[in-house]
């Protein structure tokens, strides 16, 4: 069997169809978000909010559990849905109150996401192994549900995400001229933390909470290394996202591998192998005599030292 | 400029009290600008200039008091279109690389308009031909020079063609080029009835274009009313430049440019050049 013939296989089995699409949607997806994040220097909220997801996922556990729903987990990702959203927007308004306590209060949301998550899938009678692929993706069970909520969220993270994105980005580039301009801050910051969710927990079966942060953030990476312009990097970011979940994916359907690590490790490698290429790739931007330092008039600071300290 | 008898003055601000923390940065300052007047907000630093003029555009909250803007009180119902803030550059970079033009266009939105208009790359474009950055549009603005990433954040607060400019320390650590770039776009904009009010460490270039100053000590307005020197006759449009300093740039442009160079300390037996006493 030559490797055309691999392919059609691997493209007619309608579980790795379901995955494919999957992977394609979260790959397109998640760099929208962590364009955002990753200019507001807030990287790891994805991480936050996928641990706080993992409670949800434990309490639409216990509550599927509790209405006697047929098979167990059939609440988790709503759970994670709201548990998602719910936490984002909490981070959302601590980081408005005071910068300094937003550090704290996401390594509270950190933990107190993973241990609400154990404890209450213990409550639920499971174990912390029913949620292995929660935290480290099940892309190959897909169910057609699973492939449709998806499909609704990835929709509604693209429209937000993009339609938006002159104001996202007023909002994330400068949030206090995007005041003096009278925009609608709160309501863009908190638009922004709930996609971030949605994003989250859409990402979750493909990679795992664990590494939804990693899908939203290192495309990301990868293509500031070498675009100069927002909207490029955003565009260039969804480019690799897709190349790297597909083909992530698709290599663990001839080897297994867990497809959240591989496509994440593929993901790091290709930052590694473009960060190494990048003098040739941005050849074409030659520096000219640009002198960085700020050129300021010494007269105006050197005057009997009066505010030179200042 | 003759200060036109409009119905409400630009900015009207009424014991503007600001508190951050326990301490009172702001304590009960009343301050209003006309249409069309050009108004330099001066004091030493931690003042609590910059505070207000922050409060006034509502980044930092008033504790007491209120703001009326262009005839609006502070909220969504003042006329955020005609309004330009510039504040003080911060040279934090952030994550993501953005270009000159995506940043001046991020200017164009306010108020309910959340979506760029159409045309939107022309009217970057003609913000950034202001300023003298047309040719930096599709620069990345991490890779600009400190004062070009100043001219941007002017740029960003022109591109809406407001009527109102609130600019903070627009030419602190700024370079030559830039400076002078600045004082011939802001003398532009004011002949052509911008109403001003910027924040400044000392006149220095702007001073013939300045009609009143008003300067803040801990939080309180201690002077309000004429720069304490000879500069409110030199701000009509057809100024000449007749002061003997520095005059290697003043030519250029025809505008006051030899000022640029802030010849304060080299020029300081000139009896006209007193503008640190306004600033201290």
């Amino acid at each position: 069997m030559n490797a055309l013939d691999e392919l059609v296989v691997m493209l007619t089995d309608p579980f790795m169809q379901r995955a494919l699409i999957a992977a394609v949607l979260v790959g397109v997806t998640a760099p929208v978000m962590g364009t955002y994040l990753v200019q507001r220097k807030l990287s790891l909220l994805g991480d936050g909010i996928g641990h706080v997801a993992l409670t949800g996922v434990a309490l639409g556990w216990l509550v599927g559990g509790a209405m006697g729903v047929v098979p167990d987990d059939a609440l988790a990702i709503p759970g994670a849905v709201v548990a998602a959203v719910i936490g984002s927007v909490v981070i959302e308004i601590v980081r408005e109150r005071g910068r300094t306590s937003g550090d704290v209060a996401l390594a509270l949301m950190f933990y107190g996401g993973i241990a609400g998550g154990v404890l209450l899938i213990g409550v639920a009678g499971g174990s912390s192994g029913n949620l292995m692929q929660y935290l480290f993706g099940s892309i190959s069970s897909v169910s057609p549900t699973d492939l449709w909520l998806t499909l609704v969220l990835g929709v509604l993270i693209l429209a937000v995400g993009m339609g938006l994105r002159a104001a996202l980005f007023a909002v994330s580039y400068d949030e206090e001229f995007a005041r003096a301009s009278g925009l609608p801050v709160r309501a863009l910051n908190i638009a922004i933390a709930v996609i971030a969710a949605l994003t989250v927990t859409v990402a979750m079966r493909v990679v795992g909470l664990l590494l939804v942060s990693a899908l939203m953030i290192v495309p990301v990476a990868i293509a500031q290394l070498v675009t100069i312009s927002f909207r490029r990097t955003m565009a260039l970011a969804m480019v690799i996202g897709v190349v790297v979940c597909v083909v992530g994916l698709s290599i663990t359907y001839w080897q297994t591998l867990s497809p959240g690590a591989t496509i994440v490790v593929l993901a790091i490698a290709l930052y590694a192998v473009v960060a190494v290429l990048r003098p040739v790739l941005v050849r074409r931007r030659p520096r000219t005599a640009h002198d960085p330092h700020p050129d300021i008039p010494d007269d105006v600071h050197v005057e009997g030292g009066e505010r030179c300290s200042a | 400029m003759s200060t036109q008898p409009q119905p409400a003055p630009a900015i009207e601000a009424r014991g503007v009290h600001v508190r951050l923390g326990s301490s009172d940065i702001l304590r009960g300052v009343d301050l209003t600008v006309q249409r069309g007047e050009v108004v330099a907000l001066l004091g030493a630093n931690g003042s609590g200039k910059s505070t207000l003029v922050r409060s006034l555009v509502g980044i930092v909250p008033l504790a007491a008091g209120h703001v009326r803007l262009l005839g609006s009180a502070l909220g969504p119902q003042v006329p955020w279109a005609q309004l330009g803030y510039v504040p003080q550059r911060v040279s934090a970079q952030t994550g993501v690389p953005s270009t000159a033009e995506e940043v001046v266009a991020s200017g164009l939105l306010h108020g309910r308009r959340v979506r760029l208009p159409r045309g939107w790359r022309a009217t970057a474009r003609e913000a950034l031909d202001r300023v003298g950055l047309a040719d930096r549009a599709q620069s990345a603005v991490h890779e600009l020079s400190g004062g070009q990433q100043q001219r941007v954040l002017i740029a960003r607060a022109l591109a809406r063609s407001p009527e109102l400019l609130i600019l903070d320390e627009p030419v602190a650590g700024v370079d030559q080029p830039s400076q002078e770039a600045f004082a011939a776009t802001l003398a532009e904009l004011t002949r052509g009835g911008m109403t001003v009010l910027v924040v400044l460490h000392e006149l220095g270039a702007l001073a013939p274009l300045i009609q009143r100053c008003v300067v803040l000590r801990h939080g309180l307005v201690v002077h309000d009313g004429e720069p304490p020197h000879a500069t409110a006759a030199h701000a009509g449009p057809d100024h000449e430049h007749l002061h003997p300093h520095d005059s290697q740039q003043g030519l250029s442009t025809g505008i006051d440019m030899g000022l640029t160079d802030a010849p304060l300390t080299r020029h300081a037996p000139a009896p006209t050049r007193t503008d640190r006493g306004a600033a201290s």
